[in-house]
């Protein structure tokens, strides 16, 4: 992605491997935008952790429907965005994986460790149906730039 | 890059060596396969050795759950050892580390059956 860009869409298939893509994609991104390692780390764990919530229960493995990811570079955050085509779900809804009695489940944590690791997360209902999940992540204090150059970065240490 | 499994007899331990990623599909189902055959063997004293695992996702969580329970279920134990900081974080938030009992390495893991 060029400094100048600051948005990158791309359409996934609804299989396994495009969890591996999509992360790798959110890494590029969040090094373009100045997150350091721990954020980085962070936003790929929430982007994978969205898009397993895609294919396993928004468009439930069905490899006709493709899965939308928008990454969008602001003045002060990072918003990723992850489209399905399933039947969308209320994330009050959601159980508490942390509650003694879904603390044992094989399931249910990728939304909770979404929450854990962006600042914010949101569902909507897309425009022709499906979720449509929104997770932001604000710039630190200390951050560097989408754009700023090594030299730059150099010349400030 | 996927998971890779060892698994070795250590003082009447098993000890199961995992490197890579712990992910959503064909590692979590290694992990799977790999406790199933330890449990039909009668080996019912297992540790997962996860210092080379520096990556695991909520299915990869989910998995390591399930397999504790399935070896505690059929009167074995499933401990962990050896873990990454980026896991330690993981299991703290996820508050799995009150569910497993955990060891700063393998030795203190194999000894904790005697």
């Amino acid at each position: 992605m060029s400094p100048e860009t600051r948005r990158v869409e791309m359409t996934l298939e609804t299989k396994i491997e495009s969890m591996d893509l999509g992360e790798e994609v959110a890494r590029r991104v969040a090094a373009t935008a100045g997150f350091d390692e721990d954020e980085r780390h962070k936003i790929c764990m929430a982007v994978r952790e969205c898009l397993i919530n895609a294919l396993q229960h928004g468009n439930r493995y069905d490899p006709r429907k493709p899965i939308g990811v928008t990454f969008t570079l602001l003045p002060d955050r990072l918003m990723v965005q992850v489209r399905d085509q399933g039947p969308g779900f209320d994330l009050a809804g959601i159980p508490d994986p942390l509650s003694d009695e879904h603390l044992l489940k094989s399931s249910g944590r990728g939304l909770f460790l979404v929450r854990c690791f962006m600042d914010e997360l949101m569902v909507e209902s897309g425009r022709n149906g499906g979720a449509v999940v929104t997770m932001i992540k604000r710039y630190s204090s200390n951050h560097r730039g989408a754009g700023e150059s090594e030299a730059e970065k150099e010349k400030q240490r | 890059m996927s998971v890779k499994i060892n698994k070795r007899e250590v003082g009447g331990v098993t000890v199961v060596d995992l490197s890579g990623r712990l992910t959503l599909g064909d590692a979590s189902a290694q992990l799977r396969e790999t406790l199933r055959e330890l449990l039909n063997q009668g080996q019912k004293k297992i540790v997962l050795n996860l210092g080379q695992v520096g990556y695991i996702d909520s299915s990869g969580l989910g998995e390591l759950v399930s397999g504790f329970t399935t070896v505690k279920n059929q009167g074995g134990q499933l401990k962990l050892a050896n873990l990454t900081q980026k896991v330690n974080d993981l299991l703290t938030i996820t508050k799995l580390y009150t569910v497993f009992e955990v060891h700063n390495d393998e030795t203190a893991a194999v000894q904790s059956f005697s």
